[in-house]
Order: C-alpha cells, then structure tokens, then sequence
C-alpha cells in the first residue's frame, strides 16, 4: 500500500476515534448547563446531585475528545504536509482561531467548574459551564468552516497555484459549511439527548433514585425530539447543498448513474463492484430524487456517467453509509415522538426503558456514517476541484505511517475499551 | 516585513509559553516515580496537576496551530520531517491524560501501578523529545529544496540533540518541584523545596553546557554578534536561572517559580530570535531552509490572524491567570477526599 492510502487510513482510525467523544461533549455540556440553571433557579438540592453525575460521565468522556483531538491537528503536518503546505493559508488560520477562541476558553472554564465547586459562588460556577458548552460548539464551527473549504472553496484567489485567502467572511460563512455545522450541531445535540435518556431509563427500571432520573428523562426526551428533527431537517438542507456544489457526492450517494430530469429514487439499488453502474435498479419512486435535490419533479440530476471515470468518489461506500444513515434518521424522530409523549410516565413503559440504553449507539453510528458520506464522497479530490487526494500526503516512508496505524490502533483500542468500561461503572453506580 | 517579524517573534512567544506551562506538569510527571512514597503522595502530586494540564496542553495546539496558519510551510516540513519523535510526543502525552483521569477510577493496585507508569512515560518522553526536537531545529534539519527529510531517529539523537533533551528534562524537573512546592504543605513542601536546591546546580550546568554546545553546533550566535543588544536575552535567561536558587534559599517560593518561568521563557526566545530570519533550517541545503520571507503566510491572513490573537490571548493569559489564582491552593486532606479529586 502507498503512503496515500496508508495516511488515509490512519486519518480515517484517528477522526472516527475522535468523534467517539466529540458528539456527547457538544450535546450533555448544554443539557449540563441547562440542569445546572434549574440548580441555580430553585435552589433545589436535586438538581445539583443531577449535575455531578452527569458531570462525572462528562470529565471520563471529555478527556479522551481533548487528547485524541490534539492527534487530528498535529496529523495534518506529519501526514499530510503537501496539503498542508497547499492550504495553510487559509486552513491552518481556521484551526489556530478554533484553539485560541475556543480551546483555551473549554479548558480553562471545564476546571474552574470541576475542581471549584466550594471556590465560586453558584452563578459563576454555573455561568462556567456555559462558556463550556459555548466553547465548545465554537470549536465545531471553526472546524468545520475549515472542513467546507475542502468540500466548497470559497473566498480564495489563486497566487503562485496555490489558494490565498481573499475573503474572510466568505470563508467564515461558507454556505456549504453552516448547512453542515447545522447537521452535525444537531446530531450532536442528540447524541447527548440519548445518551441521558438511555442511563436514566435503567435506573428507572430499577426504581432508583427515581427523582433525579425521572426529572433527567423528560429533559433528555425534549431533547432528544428536538434535535432529532433538526437533525433530519439539517440532512434534507445538506443532500441540497451537495446537489448543488458537489454533484458527484449526490450521485454517489443516491448510485445515480443517468443525467436526466424528472428522475426516480429506487428504494432497491446496489451499485457494481467497478464503479461503473448498479448491479440491482428496482421499485422506483418517480421523480422521487429530482424533488429530494431540488424540490422541483423536472429537475435535472446529473449521473455518474457524465462524470469523468478518474473524479468519480468511490459509490458503494458512498451509497451505502448514506442510506443507513437516512435509515437511522429517519427512525429517531420516531423514537423522540415516543419518549416525548411518554416521558410523564416512563416507568410504565418498560419494554422501552430495557431497550433505551441498548439505543445509545445508534446516533453515534448515524454520525460515523454520515461523515462516511461527506469524506469518502468528496473524493479523489482533498479539496474539492482544486487538489487531489493523491497529491497531499506528506513525503514520508510507508513504513513510518504503518508503524503509526498499528501504534494508533493498539492505543486507542486500549483506551476506548477502558473509557466505555468506566463510563458503564459509574453510569450504572448512579448518584452519590 | 514588520507582520512577519510580528509573526515570527508571537511563534517564538506561543512555544516559550506552552513550554513554561507545559514544563511543570511535565517536570514532575518525570519525577514522580521518585518523589512519591507512598499511596497519598503520589495523589498530593496527581491532584497538584489534575487542574491545569489540560489548559497548559491547549498552549501547544495553539503554538501548533499558528505554525500552520502563519507559516504553513515550516509546519508542513517540521511536522513531517520530524514525524517519529512528534508522534511518540503524542502517544506520550494521550497516555498522561488518560492516567490522570483513570487511575482513581478502579480500586486496584495493579491497575494503579499501570498508570503510574504512564504518568511517568507520558511527562518524561515528550520532555526528552521536546527537547531534542528543538535543539535539532537549532542546528538544522536534514531536509532538500522539495521538503523531503533525509534523516532519522538516531541522527536526531546527536550530541547537541541530547544535551537539549537532557536540559529540558532537568530543567522542567526543577519547574515541577517547585510548583509542588506551590501546591502542598509540611514534610512533602519541605522535601519539593529541598529537590529544587539539588537540581538547581545541574540545570545550570545543562545551561551553560547548552550555550556552549549551541555556540559549537549552531550558528545562532551570528544573530547576537551583528546586533549586540540582542544579548539581554540569554542574559536573562540567565539571570534569572541565578536568581531562582536566591529565591529558593530566602523561601520565597512562588518568586523562585516565576523565575525559572522567565529563564525557561527567554531561553526558547534565545533560541527563536538566533535563528531569524530561519523558522527551519536546512543542514543538507542551505538554500532550502523556511524563513520569514519565503513561508509565511499571505499579508492578509497575516493581518486578520494578529487582529485575532491580539484581541484573544491577553483575554486567554487574564482568564487563565484567574483561574490558576482560584485554584492555587494546597493540596490537602480536604482536596484528596473532594469527589473531584484524582
């Protein structure tokens, strides 16, 4: 294998592993933040054994975001130094605004919050976790502006064959990524709202410590049913988006091959092994997909055909990850509805809380997926129209980036195992 | 040309910084498995730290991160150049935090034991490699006009490299003890102070021994012979490496830390301002060497970022100050038995 694909690779273990941790920091810092404010407001003692619980599950989840976060930024240099050379101008800026608006803030205020309970007067601590939970969803949008310069170049002007930034506000606003930080903000947030609806289920099934769990479970169902819908609504907006700057990921992620207007969805679609076409077409839905990608039945959608063979993403992953992750989307609002209405009496319903915490993968899994969709579909390109994929990896020897997979691999199994180990002990061992 | 000189100097800043702050937990991660006897003094000097890695760490993505955005080629060959070492920094430093928040997290000795071990590797490795990767940055790195690096593990490990590993590992040993001495009372404060006092006479030994090497195996001294005022800087340095045994002898604490932060300060300053306009120097070829003038980034990225970080980081320094004020407290039975506590 060449250093491109080896560096791909490690990318590819290195950010998933990431986003293990990042989704819940983004949703339970704000739903902290939110009991904490109950705290505040009625001074009732509940809501304070409320936060620290969720807080300790916080610190053990956090911990392992904030250091395998450092391993993203630094990778760009050691593995990919051509892009990284190529971009830098306007890519690096992003990343260094994202660490010195947000990081410091994160880091600092997580601090003060956890270790000065007794040191600040209960405003304060609570208007820390605010800055927390602003710091950190600051965080996303820096990146993932940063992201949707690869995915949509904006606001650069070419000097020397290399983009220069021209425009800061268009680079800071880049449509393609508000409709992804909208996506990935509310998924996010969603995350957290399971991940508190599926622990406090379990103890409501063993009648334990019933207050503090109800009170969490209809906090975490609005949630949850919120941000499952904005979530989808946010996807419908993304899928557009695409259809307009990057056809190519569109058709992949449909496996449409044909341009043509008034173009059906086939429910049953299995695209060849040869990127060339789909293997299985059936049950259409017509103009099912011309509507999806521009609300109008009598658009034109253009296929994979008129695509040249060498710009083409790879369609079967594509394809694949798209479609369970619209299979999951679509499932969670349902799932939010259903919590929602029975949130007053949950523990009637027990057949749903032994399932509820078996659910709290499924929204991690959907987001994997859905940066499945937006990676592997924006290649060959690592910036989209203007660099290649192949082009970008740095000149290292193939042997160092095996050596540094197996290193990632082995620590990072070590440390997942541990970190889920630890956060089911002191999920399951409840308040104090 | 005055925005990269800016530019080059804030990059100097935003490194000395990480490493004054970085400098103590690394310190005494290092001298952990030597100071700590027994179960509550290894979490005297866990719970010393526990607050403020996290926040001194993030001063590293940010030095990181103006490289990128600032001068994206030297970080493109720096990063990639020095891919082993950096990358080992990494693991290092994955595993330290994972041993700060695991090892109180099962009652077991066996699984504490493990995570000692981390603590240790994971402050004492990137203190080591930090320092042979700087020093290594001094005397120029093997890389052609196309950026590829021509060199290895062991060539990094010269004798200048290590003489740079050694210093910083000492170095930052002092730093840690002496902010132990900060953050703890009695018999382990008194024991902190007396460990500061033996390593003193060696890190001044490693200095000199540095600045000599440095004059032999660089030529960052031709900086300091065309503009002689230049100079104040190691001076500094320096002196306030003479100071901090002053300090220390007068028990004044907190001043003798101080201290030791403006020498670690002005030493990676010295080492910055020697090698302008270079941010990389080539020792395979001269010619290819990053500097201010053929790396930085363009004007206006130049100018939107200094807007950013002048606004930003006094903001950064002010907050984190006040933290660090709040929770500068000894670290006593009261602390170890919190629910935060680790």
């Amino acid at each position: 294998m060449d250093v491109v694909m080896l560096s791909r690779i490690q990318f590819a273990v290195t950010v998933f592993f990431h986003f293990i941790f990042v989704p819940l920091t983004l949703g339970l810092s704000v739903l902290l933040a939110i009991m904490e404010t109950m705290y505040v407001r009625t001074g009732n003692e509940m809501y304070k054994r409320m936060v620290k619980f969720w807080g300790k599950l916080f610190i053990i989840n956090f911990t392992l975001g904030v250091v395998t976060g450092i391993t993203l930024e630094f990778q760009f240099g050691t593995n990919w130094s051509r892009y990284s050379e190529y971009v830098g101008d306007i890519f690096g800026s992003l990343l260094a605004i994202e660490a010195s608006t947000s990081f410091f803030l994160e880091s600092t205020f997580i601090a003060v919050w956890y270790f000065g309970w007794k040191k600040v007067s209960k405003k304060v601590h609570c208007a820390c976790i605010w800055l927390v939970a602003l710091a950190s969803n600051m965080s996303a949008y820096w990146i993932i502006m940063a992201n949707a310069f690869m995915q949509h170049p904006v606001g650069y002007k070419m000097v020397d064959g290399k983009p220069q930034l021209a425009d800061f506000f268009a680079v800071m606003f880049n449509p393609y990524g508000l409709g992804e930080f909208a996506h990935t903000i509310s998924g996010s947030w969603m995350v957290g709202g399971i991940f508190v609806l599926g622990i406090s289920a379990w103890h409501i099934l063993r009648n334990n410590e019933m207050e503090i769990f109800k009170s969490s479970f209809k906090m975490g169902a609005t949630f949850f049913l919120i941000f499952s819908i904005t979530t989808a609504i946010a996807g419908h907006h993304q899928g557009q988006i695409a259809a307009e700057y990057q056809p190519a990921k569109l058709a992949a992620m449909e496996s449409h091959w044909e341009t043509g207007t008034n173009v059906p969805m086939y429910l049953l679609t299995w695209p060849n092994a040869d990127n060339t076409g789909n293997a299985i077409q059936a049950l259409p839905i017509p103009g099912a997909l011309s509507i999806l990608a521009y609300n109008n039945p009598n658009a034109e959608v253009i296929g994979l055909n008129d695509i040249p063979a060498e710009d083409r993403p790879p369609v079967l992953p594509t394809f694949i990850s798209f479609r369970l992750m619209v299979a999951l989307g679509s499932f969670f609002p349902l799932l939010g509805i259903a919590v929602f209405m029975w949130r007053k009496k949950i523990e009637e319903k027990k057949w749903l809380l032994k399932v509820m915490p078996w659910l709290i993968p499924l929204p991690y899994i959907a987001i994997m997926l859905g940066w499945t969709v937006t990676e592997v579909g924006r290649q060959p390109w690592i910036v989209h129209k203007l660099l290649r994929t192949s082009d970008a990896a740095s000149p290292v020897e193939a042997s160092m980036v095996v050596w540094s997979i197996v290193a990632f691999i082995v620590i990072y199994t070590f440390l997942g195992v541990l970190d889920i180990y630890l956060l089911r002990k002191y999920a399951v061992k409840g308040p104090k | 040309m005055t925005l990269e000189l800016i530019w080059f100097l804030l990059w100097g800043v935003l490194w000395g910084v990480y490493f004054v702050l970085d400098g103590f937990d690394l310190g005494l991660g290092t001298l952990f498995p030597f100071f700590a006897k027994n179960e509550r003094e290894k979490r005297v000097l866990y719970n010393t730290v526990a607050p403020f890695w996290d926040g001194n760490e993030v001063w590293l993505i940010a030095a990181g991160g103006i490289t990128f955005a600032a001068f994206p080629k030297a970080y493109a060959i720096m990063f990639s150049a020095l891919y082993a070492p950096l990358l080992i920094i990494l693991f290092a430093l994955i595993m330290r935090a994972a041993s700060f928040e695991f090892r109180n997290k099962v009652d077991s000795n066996g699984w504490r034991n493990m995570w000692d071990v981390f603590q240790f590797l994971g402050n004492f490795i990137p203190a080591l490699l930090f320092g042979v990767a700087f020093a290594n940055i001094f005397q120029g790195i093997p890389f052609d006009a196309d950026g590829v690096y021509h060199g290895s593990i062991i060539k990094l490990l010269n004798v200048y490299g290590l003489i740079g590993g050694v210093f910083f590992v000492i170095n930052f040993a002092m730093h840690g003890a002496m902010w132990l001495s900060l953050k703890s009372e009695g018999e382990i404060q008194e024991r902190a102070v007396k460990y500061a006092k033996n390593l003193w006479p060696f890190v001044v030994a490693l200095a000199l021994a540095f600045l000599a090497a440095t004059g032999f195996y660089t030529d960052l001294f031709k900086n300091y012979q065309n503009n002689g005022v230049l100079l104040a800087v190691p001076a500094i340095g320096v002196t306030a490496l003479l100071m901090v045994r002053i300090f220390l002898a007068g028990g004044r604490n907190h001043l003798a830390w101080i201290s030791n932060a403006i020498s670690i300060f002005f030493v990676i300053m010295f080492g910055v301002i020697g090698m302008f306009p270079k941010l990389l120097p080539s020792n395979l070829d001269p010619a290819a060497s990053v500097t201010v003038y053929n790396g930085a980034s363009s004007t206006l990225t130049l100018q939107i970022m200094l807007g950013v970080v002048a606004v930003i980081i006094p903001l950064v320094l002010l907050y984190q100050l006040w933290a660090v004020r709040l929770l500068l407290h000894v670290v006593d039975d009261e602390v170890l038995d919190s629910d935060e506590s680790y």
